[in-house]
């Protein structure tokens, strides 16, 4: 894909002073920075506190939050349906905002993109007593289709079944299924036009039906595909037009790569309302045009800092319009901005740049926060002033997770990043079709029960007949287990090829997909939730004596355990061994079944904060967890039961094989500053170790709260006096004070881990 | 936070144990647990043995005063056990800890898991002690020892002996072996109000400490309630039930007096 750039970016303006290589005559932002990024060894020192502008800017924002959270939405433009160039440009503060660009024409103000499903979109209009345009109604119901009516249009009944009992659960089937991270610097290394030009070669080249081994389905859809991600491209300028951005060409000073690469942004969230719209991994590229101007004495580190602070304040206020429903299952009004940071190149020099650690210092100067979803990519190789930066950070505001480089790094390369919690893709050129998850603790129930809802007693699942004995057999339940666990992952394939299908169809990630090659690498998203209760249910009925207890129809109810069983969360290979099989085994019945696109096959053990609606939709379980109570997190240990402190429950999870759940494996750990250490310095230390022994031994990804049980309590009572207060729940974070009350005693109930 | 290597660990023909004994050795251990900086350096392996001789007022396991209320373990599982963590540990700095109750109450069995750990292991090995049973350790225990975890919870005879239930010399006695033997050693000194705040008090266990020479740090912790519940369940008064936590600056009082003798104190 070649494009020969304009002699004047490269001598003269955008391009000087960088060392050229292959970035030059192919779209290749990883090579741009390999080759021109400036590591960075030392420690936080250099950094600079928020300006008097910064501070004012974001205060004028954070007053409006608690009107925000008391009433749902600030505000909605309900009137128009977003696009690109939808809305009238806006500001925060037209005289003070450096970096410019608003979803709609104010912030907070929500928009609506009825793409997705109409019947979404009116909802929630009328949730928050807004009105709902008859005449829109007409338009996305009439004459144009959604997404979600193309779903239900061609889901079966039993997918239908499945869904409404709850075994799979969370499918973007009425909302974006976002995920998608489109490479976003390209915009401001190349500028729009270049990006055209390629766009329209890639396009050219699809003009003979027989290109590439592609059906003649295919072939054409692509060509419909890249002509909308052009299409998008052109509005990009437009919209930065309206900002009095002329975007055509790369930008020329850091404060034009992070304008460039936020409108961008900017363009993806005006149009999609996905689940995680994440940034990707732009820390090191902006710092390679920040170190320039630095150097040219354009830019001090206080402009440097107040830049990269502004450009947080504009990703902290990216909203979505979203049901009370979706909240229930996603709460606290996640958007995961995630931005991953550091890691270490293939060559072995660290990822890590003094802006690396600017991004980190927002934190510091606006305050903790739970976006954007500050994720660092750790090795035990990154610079030890680095690694305790973050540990720092991390004791203070609790808002970073921290995924392992090394289990990332040989399978996508070194411009890798995190969309949403845990699922890492390299940017521009992978994507996922995102699938949710099932719940495996209903699914060992159903095993139990022969395919009968233990809640409905309807049949749900195939009839692969109940068991019947008193005491449970181990043998018998895996049996049964595994034939319901067959189904189940037919029936989830299934319905996210529908999905997937329907989404390309109706609601296109034009400009995301713009920012791709066009020849991606798609991986089909799968996931599993209730981990721990299923594989401590079968330890109890393999180590325990674990009883029936039915109902006049003969469904198992409940149960009754005589003695003690191991539980997944001690480093105990006899509860471990079964929660690392079920992974396996569902990951192996997964990659069965044929995906929309050949998309790769992956799984997740990942829950979000939908582990309390699982629970609440699952009744009692052989482990002893009563009906409705919540499940653990993603992959953690059930609560209470992993008694031999955090590092051995972490170990546990560390088991989990990462070759069959690429697409993640999230812990929560939840420690006192006690549980640390005793003084500030060696807690740092600590802390820093603890991340350092987790990824020396295959652990995946680590959220860390540093955090008293008094203060959460204080913020149950008191919200308007913690409004900043951030935890990290599985593979994201939340203001605390945004949480339903369900959740806030779900997350005082988990296991702090501390010191006595 | 010093962590063997594999190529650092000389070889021994035996363990202390097994040449006493001639048989493996087994002992009454309360739990296992990890933890973070408060067991010593860094991410421990600690084990907790039960049994204790004295009967502190304060004391935040009541659970493991009695051997009885251990699990007869062999030292083979509790290396195995600890064995989970070495890659761990060796990437996160830390090392193992034998603690208790009190661990020199099994004198046999503590050397061989501190052995153990140190030379199977390779980790950096901890002995949490209040050293009334100092005398029980033998040199080999302490040569496989690289930290003392002491505690010295009163100079003020009448106090120790009110607070513990035995005489405070032992533990004295102990300090001044580990100081002739160069052994590094933390002070422990937990700060109750009423009971171990007299600044006279204080100043005796600081100016003893201070004149080792080989205490390298002094742990100053405040005395919290939260063993309390322990005590209900074992149906033993609490006697410290309405006694408060120290001020930050009554602990900051207590580390300038710990300080002023030369010490690390934090």
């Amino acid at each position: 894909m070649t494009v020969t750039p304009a002699e004047a970016t490269v001598n003269g303006g955008a391009w000087k002073g960088f060392k050229g290589g292959l970035w030059r005559d192919a779209i290749d932002v990883r090579d741009f920075i390999q080759q021109n990024y400036t590591p960075y060894e030392g420690d936080g020192s250099f950094l600079a506190g928020p300006t008097e502008r910064t501070t004012a800017v974001w205060k004028a924002i954070t007053d409006r939050f608690p009107e925000e959270r008391a009433k749902g939405v600030h505000d909605v433009a309900y009137d128009i349906p977003s696009t690109i160039t939808a809305h009238a440009p806006g500001w925060i503060d037209r005289d003070k905002d450096l970096i410019v660009g608003l979803q709609t024409d104010a912030p907070l103000k929500r928009a609506i993109m009825p793409n997705g499903g109409w019947r979404m979109v009116a909802g929630v209009l009328e949730t928050y007593g807004y009105p709902v345009s008859t005449e829109l109604e007409k338009v996305f119901t009439e004459y144009r289709k959604t997404h979600n009516a193309g779903v239900f249009d061609a889901y079966t009944p039993e997918i239908r079944a499945a869904r409404k009992a709850g075994i799979v659960t969370g499918l973007p089937d009425a909302y974006g299924r976002g995920r998608i991270i489109g490479d976003y610097r390209r915009v401001a290394l190349y500028g729009v036009d270049r990006l055209v030009e390629v766009k329209e070669q890639e396009k050219a080249e699809l003009n003979s039906l027989s290109a590439g081994n592609r059906s003649l389905e295919e072939t054409i859809r692509l060509r419909e595909e890249l002509a909308e991600q052009i299409r998008a491209l052109g509005e990009l300028k437009v919209m930065a037009a309206a900002y009095g951005y002329d975007i055509s060409g790369p930008a020329t000073t850091g404060r034009e790569a992070i304008q460039w690469l936020y409108f961008a942004y900017l363009a993806a969230v005006k149009e999609q309302n996905g689940a995680a719209m994440s940034l990707g991994r732009t820390s090191t590229f902006v710092d390679v045009y920040l170190q320039r101007d630095i150097e040219s004495g354009l830019l001090t580190e206080e402009q440097a800092q107040e830049l990269v602070d502004d450009f947080v304040i504009k990703l902290r206020i990216v909203r979505f319009l979203r049901t009370p429903e979706y909240d229930e299952l996603f709460s606290g009004d996640p958007t995961w901005v995630t931005e991953s940071i550091a890691g270490i190149g293939v060559d072995g020099r660290p990822l890590v740049t003094r802006t690396s650690f600017r991004y980190l210092q927002t934190l510091y100067n606006l305050g903790p926060a739970p976006e954007p979803n500050m994720t660092v990519l750790w090795s035990p190789q990154l610079p030890q002033g680095f690694k305790e930066f973050c540990a720092k950070v991390s004791i203070d505001t609790s808002s970073v997770q921290y995924e392992s480089d090394e289990l990332m790094r040989p399978r996508f390369g070194d411009d890798t990043a995190i969309a949403c919690c845990v699922s890492a893709m390299p940017v521009g050129k992978q994507m996922q079709f995102f699938g949710a998850r099932v719940n495996l603790a209903k699914t060992l129930l159903y095993a139990i029960n022969g395919g009968r809802d233990e809640k409905s007693g309807v049949q749900v699942g195939p009839d692969t007949g109940a068991v019947t004995s008193e005491v449970l057999d181990y043998d018998e339940v895996m049996r049964k287990f595994d034939a319901q666990m067959e189904w189940l992952a037919n029936v989830y394939v299934h319905a996210l090829n529908v999905i997937h299908y329907m989404h390309d169809k109706y609601a296109y990630e034009r400009i995301e997909m713009a920012l791709h090659d066009r020849d991606v690498r798609r991986t089909m998203a799968c996931g599993i939730a209730g981990l721990s209760v299923a594989a401590d249910s079968l330890a109890a009925i393999k180590y325990a004596k674990v009883t029936a207890l039915r109902d006049e129809t003969g469904l198992a109810t409940d149960f009754e355990i005589e003695g003690d069983f191991p539980a997944y969360g001690n480093n105990d290979d006899r509860a471990d061994s079964i929660a690392v099989r079920l992974v396996e085994e569902f990951m192996k019945k997964v990659r069965k079944h044929p995906t929309y696109r050949n998309a790769e096959h992956t799984q997740s053990v990942l829950t979000i904060t939908s582990n309390v609606v699982y629970g609440k939709k699952t009744g009692n379980t052989p482990d002893g967890r009563r009906a409705g109570e919540p499940f653990s997190p993603g992959a953690n240990p059930m609560n209470g039961r992993d008694t031999h402190g955090y590092v051995a429950s972490a170990l546990s999870v560390a088991k989990l094989p990462y070759q069959d759940a690429e697409d993640g494996i999230s812990l929560t750990n939840t420690v006192t500053p006690d549980g640390l250490g005793r003084t500030p310095e060696e807690r740092i230390r600590n802390l820093a170790g603890v991340l350092d022994g987790y990824m020396a031994t295959d652990g995946f990804h680590m959220n860390v709260n540093v955090l008293n049980r008094d203060v959460l309590l204080d913020a149950m009572e008191h919200p308007e006096n913690h409004p900043q207060l951030t935890i990290r729940v599985s593979g994201y974070a939340v203001n605390f004070v945004r949480l339903t009350r369900a959740q806030q005693l779900d997350v005082l109930h988990r296991t702090f881990h501390g010191s006595l | 936070m010093a962590v063997l290597l594999g190529s650092d660990i000389p070889t021994r023909p035996a363990t202390p144990a097994a040449v006493v004994t001639g048989r493996p050795s087994e002992g009454s251990v309360h739990s296992w647990d990890l933890s973070t900086g408060v067991d010593g350096p860094g991410t421990r392996f600690v084990t907790f043995l039960a049994g204790c001789p004295l009967t502190c007022l304060y004391c935040h396991n009541p659970d493991t005063w009695r051997m009885r209320n251990g699990k007869r373990t062999s030292a083979d599982d509790v290396i195995a056990e600890a064995g989970k963590y070495t890659r761990f540990i060796a990437a996160s700095g830390g090392g193992a800890t034998v603690s208790g109750g009190e661990p020199l109450l099994q004198p046999v069995f503590t050397g061989e898991l501190l052995h153990r750990m140190k030379y199977e292991l390779g980790l950096h090995t901890a002995l949490d002690t209040s050293g009334f049973l100092g005398a029980r350790a033998t040199d080999a225990l302490l040569r496989d020892t690289d930290l003392v975890l002491l505690d010295i919870k009163s100079w003020d005879r009448d106090t120790y002996e009110k607070l513990t239930g035995r005489p405070l010399q032992p533990t004295l006695d102990f300090a001044r072996r580990l100081a002739d033997l160069g052994q590094e050693v933390h002070v422990r000194y937990v700060l109750v109000p009423d009971l171990t705040d007299d600044p006279a008090d204080i100043e005796g266990v600081a100016a003893f400490a201070g004149g080792l020479g080989n205490v390298s740090r002094v742990d100053i912790l405040p005395f919290h309630r939260l063993g309390e519940a322990k005590w209900r369940a074992l149906a033993r008064p609490f006697t410290l039930h309405d006694t408060p936590s120290p001020t930050p600056e009554q602990v900051a009082a207590t580390r300038e007096i710990f300080r002023s003798h030369g010490l690390y104190a934090v």
